[in-house]
C-alpha cells in the first residue's frame, strides 16, 4: 500500500506518495533538457534516477563496447566497397584512453598493409574509425555509406579500399590517405558519447593528407543519428564540402559549409544519376 | 639548479624545480601522457620530501616557465607583492603547509598574504597536502565578489544557471532557466554556452536573459560565454552584457591558442567596465580553466597541469573577477583518468585559487569516457562545499545536452545546502523569498502551477 504525503487541501500540489512533481511539467515539451523532474526530499524521484543511470550505462557501453571489425567489413563489403582492416598503434581500449597519441598513429603492420594495398592516385580515401563510441559506427557506418555512394557515384568521383579502423582517433586518416594517395580523405568516427546521444557519428574532411595536420585543417560534420543530422542529408553535406575543397585545395576553418543554401524545403537536393 | 634526495640506498636527483615540482604531483594521466611524472611511487614521495625543504623564496628567482618567452610568468614575477610575503619569506614549502594549518593562519592574514602567493608556491604547497588539508585551509580564505549580488560571504554558496540547449533555441533556453529558478538556482550568474558563435545568435542570448532579469527583478547577472572579443564587439554594437567571459591557461602559448593575450583580455575587461551594469560592485570578468588544458594546445613547457593550472589563477587576479571556474573533468581521462584524479584536482584548484585570492568555484563533471559516474560527483561536491567553494555549476538533471557531460544539477545544490547548511547569495536569498520561491529557511516552497515567473515562458503562460 502506497502511503505519502497526499495532499489535505485541493489547492496543494499533487504529490505522487513522495515525490513532489513540478507544478510547470508542461515546461518539459519545449526541450530535451531534464527540466521538471520532480523531487523527492531534494534528491531525484528514483524514476529519474534510474533513467539517468540507463542513459549513463549506454554510454558507458558506447564507450567500451568492443569494435565488430569483422562485421562491419562485411556489412560495407556488401555495399560493393573493397575493404582493408586496419589498426591503430593503440593496443587495447584502455591505452587508446589515456594515450590519444597512439590512437593518431597506424600500427606497424596497418601502416606495411595500406602500403601494399595502394594503388594509383584516388579523389578520396575513407576511414570506418571507431572512435569514442563504437555503437555509433555500428548503427550509422552503413546507412551513412549507402547515402554516401550515391553522391560518390552522382560526382564521379574515384576511391581507394574503405579502410576500417580499430583503436582510431580522427588525425589516424592522416597516415591513412596519404599511404593510399588520396586527395582527400572522410573519416566516419564515433563522436564522443552524451547522455542522450551515445550514438552519434561524425565526418572529418581533409584536403591533401598528410602526417602532421591539426585540426584546424579539417571539417566536420557533427551529430549524424536518427535524431540528428539524417545520413541522406550529411552524404549532401559532406559531397557539397568535397566539391568546395577539391576546388578550393584545401579544407579547414577558411571553408564553411554553405551547402544549407540548396535545401530544398529543408532536405538536400535529389540525386541526379543520369547527370553528366 | 638540481634537487637531490636519499631515500635509503636510493638517491633521487631531480635536474630543476620544474621537474621536482612535477614528479612531487600526486599521480595523474596527464603527467603521465606529458611524460613528466614520477617513475615510481617511492619516487613521487622523495620528491615531495625534497620539496618541502624548498625555500618559498626560490619560486621567485628559479622560474618554470622562462621569463623572457612567457607574458604569464612576466606577469606572476612584475607583480609579486613582497611586502604581502614577508610574513612567510623565511618560510620552505614544508614549513608554509603547516603555517596554513596553524590558529595563526585566520582568514584575515591569508587574505592579506594572498598577493603575495604565487602560483607556483600554491602548486607546490598543495602537493604536499592531503585532502582535507586542501579543504580546511580553503574554508579560511574569504574571496568576496559583487556584481548585482554578493557572492562568497561564509557560510553561502552561489550557483550558476546553465540552460544550454543544442540549437540554442530561446523557448528550449527560457524553459531550463524557469526550471532552475524555481529550484533556487541562479545567483552566481544565469550562464549560457551558445552552440552558435554568430553575433545575431548571441546577441539574441543575451537579450533574453537580460529579459528575463529585468523583468522580474532578479539580483543576479547574465553571460553568454563565447570569445572575449566577441564579447567585446557585442558590446560595441549596443546589447547588454553583463559578465565577460574567456577561458584561459598558464602560459603564453596556451593562451595564444585560445586566441587571447593579457593585451585582449585588457581590452574586454575594459568594454565591460564601460558599460557599468553592476549595481553593487565591478567585478565583471567569468573565467574558466583546468587542468591539462595547456598540454592539449601543446604549449606545457615540460611543466605538470596542477601547477599550469594554479598559473591560470595568476592570469585572472588582475582582472578582478567575480567567478573563476575550473571545468575539473571535462577534457577527459588523458588529462584526469577517473573519479579519484578529478577529486584530487577539484579540490586542488579550489585550494590554490582561494589561497590567491580568486573567487573559485567548479564546475564537478565527467565525461562518458572516463573512469567516473554520479557517485564520484556526490563526493567532489560534498567536499568542496566543505571546503567553502564560491560556486558550483546547476544544469537540468545534471545532463549538458549541448557540451554531452554531467554536471552538478538543480537538485544537487538542493542537497548541499541540505546537508551543509549553506546559505545562497543574500540578495538572491531575499527574492527568492519575495517570490515564493523558498521558504525563510531556503527550503524550496511547494509550488502551484501559476507562478508568475511562468508567464516568461513563451506560449505557455497561464
Amino acid at each position: 500500500m502506497s502511503q505519502g504525503a497526499k495532499s489535505e487541501t485541493p489547492d496543494e500540489p499533487a504529490a505522487a506518495g513522495y515525490v513532489i512533481e513540478d507544478a510547470w511539467r508542461k515546461l518539459a515539451t519545449t526541450t530535451p533538457a531534464r527540466i521538471a523532474l520532480g523531487r523527492a526530499g531534494t534528491g531525484l524521484p528514483t524514476r529519474e534516477v534510474l533513467r539517468f543511470a540507463l542513459a549513463h550505462a549506454q554510454a558507458r557501453d558506447a564507450v567500451h563496447t568492443p569494435f565488430d571489425s569483422a562485421r562491419m567489413a562485411q556489412e560495407i563489403g556488401a555495399l560493393g566497397f573493397e575493404i582493408v582492416e586496419i589498426a591503430s598503434a593503440a593496443p587495447a581500449r584502455d591505452a587508446y584512453l589515456r594515450r590519444p597519441d597512439l590512437g593518431r598513429r597506424l600500427s606497424d603492420a596497418s601502416r606495411a598493409l595500406l602500403s601494399e594495398r595502394a594503388g594509383g592516385e584516388v579523389d578520396l580515401a575513407i576511414v570506418v574509425a571507431d572512435g569514442l563510441s563504437s555503437t555509433a559506427i555500428h548503427a550509422q557506418a552503413v546507412p551513412f555509406l549507402t547515402a554516401f555512394k550515391a553522391r560518390m557515384v552522382e560526382a564521379g568521383w574515384s576511391h581507394a579500399p574503405i579502410a576500417i579502423a580499430a583503436q582510431a582517433r580522427v588525425a589516424l586518416g592522416d597516415e591513412v590517405g596519404e599511404l593510399l594517395k588520396a586527395r582527400a580523405v572522410v573519416v566516419l568516427i564515433g563522436e564522443r558519447p552524451g547522455l542522450s546521444s551515445p550514438d552519434s557519428l561524425g565526418l572529418y574532411l581533409t584536403f591533401a593528407p598528410h602526417v602532421g595536420l591539426s585540426d584546424a585543417q579539417r571539417n566536420c560534420i557533427s551529430n549524424v543519428r536518427g535524431e540528428g543530422l539524417s545520413h541522406d542529408h550529411a552524404a549532401f553535406k559532406l559531397a557539397w564540402l568535397i566539391k568546395e575543397a577539391m576546388a578550393r585545395r584545401l579544407t579547414g576553418v577558411t571553408l564553411k559549409d554553405e551547402s544549407d543554401l540548396l535545401l530544398v524545403g529543408g532536405q538536400p537536393p535529389a540525386l541526379r544519376l543520369s547527370a553528366g | 639548479m638540481a634537487y637531490r634526495h636519499v631515500v635509503g640506498p636510493q638517491a633521487y636527483v631531480f635536474a630543476d624545480l620544474k621537474e621536482l615540482m612535477a614528479k612531487a604531483t600526486p599521480p595523474r594521466s596527464g603527467d603521465m601522457l606529458a611524460g613528466v611524472a614520477a617513475a615510481s611511487a617511492e619516487e613521487n614521495v622523495a620528491a615531495r620530501m625534497c620539496l618541502a625543504e624548498v625555500p618559498l623564496a626560490a619560486f621567485l628567482s628559479e622560474v618554470l616557465v622562462p621569463y623572457e618567452t612567457d607574458e604569464v610568468t612576466r606577469l606572476i614575477i612584475d607583480t609579486h607583492d613582497a611586502a604581502a610575503f614577508r610574513p612567510i619569506a623565511h618560510m620552505n614549502v614544508g614549513d608554509f603547509r603547516d603555517f596554513l594549518l596553524s590558529a595563526s593562519a585566520t582568514s584575515e592574514a591569508l587574505a592579506a598574504l594572498a598577493p603575495g602567493v604565487t602560483p607556483e608556491m600554491a602548486a607546490a604547497v598543495s602537493k604536499l597536502m592531503r585532502n582535507q588539508d586542501l579543504i580546511i585551509v580553503a574554508k579560511k580564505c574569504r574571496v568576496v565578489t559583487r556584481f548585482r549580488n554578493t557572492i562568497g560571504l561564509p557560510g553561502t554558496m552561489a550557483v550558476r544557471l546553465q540552460p544550454n540547449h543544442p540549437t540554442d533555441d530561446p523557448a528550449g533556453i527560457t524553459a531550463s532557466i524557469l526550471d532552475g529558478l524555481l529550484y533556487g538556482c541562479g545567483d552566481a550568474t544565469i550562464g549560457i554556452n551558445p552552440a552558435s558563435d554568430s553575433l545575431p545568435v548571441l546577441s539574441e542570448l543575451l537579450k533574453l536573459t537580460d529579459d528575463i532579469i529585468q523583468r522580474f527583478d532578479i539580483p543576479t547577472q547574465s553571460c553568454v560565454l563565447t570569445h572575449v572579443t566577441t564579447s567585446t564587439e557585442v558590446i560595441n554594437r549596443g546589447v547588454p552584457v553583463d559578465l565577460v567571459f574567456q577561458s584561459v591557461a598558464g602560459t603564453e602559448t596556451a593562451n595564444a591558442s585560445f586566441g587571447i593575450s593579457l593585451a585582449t583580455l585588457r581590452e574586454g575587461h575594459e568594454a565591460a567596465l564601460s558599460l557599468k551594469r553592476g549595481t553593487l560592485g565591478d567585478n565583471v570578468m567569468y573565467f574558466e580553466t583546468g587542468q591539462g588544458s595547456a598540454l592539449s594546445a601543446n604549449a606545457h613547457h615540460g611543466v605538470d597541469q596542477q601547477t599550469l593550472e594554479a598559473r591560470a589563477y595568476a592570469v585572472c587576479r588582475p582582472f578582478r573577477p567575480l567567478l573563476v571556474n575550473t571545468v575539473v573533468g571535462f577534457i577527459g581521462p588523458e588529462y584526469l583518468y577517473d573519479g579519484k584524479q578529478i577529486i584530487r584536482a577539484g579540490l586542488e584548484d579550489h585550494f590554490c585559487g582561494k589561497l590567491m585570492g580568486v573567487p573559485l568555484g567548479c564546475d564537478v563533471c565527467y565525461t562518458n569516457h572516463a573512469e567516473a559516474d554520479q557517485d564520484d560527483m556526490d563526493t567532489l561536491m560534498t567536499l568542496l562545499g566543505a571546503a567553502g567553494v564560491t560556486y558550483i555549476m546547476g544544469i537540468p538533471g545534471s545532463d549538458d545536452i549541448m557540451l554531452n557531460y554531467q554536471s552538478t544539477s538543480f537538485h544537487d545544490q538542493l542537497y548541499l545546502r541540505e546537508v551543509l547548511g549553506l546559505k545562497r547569495a543574500p540578495e538572491f536569498e531575499a527574492w527568492l523569498q519575495r517570490m515564493g520561491i523558498t521558504e525563510p529557511d531556503g527550503r524550496l516552497k511547494l509550488q502551484r502551477g501559476n507562478h508568475p515567473l511562468l508567464a516568461a515562458a513563451p506560449g505557455l503562460a497561464a
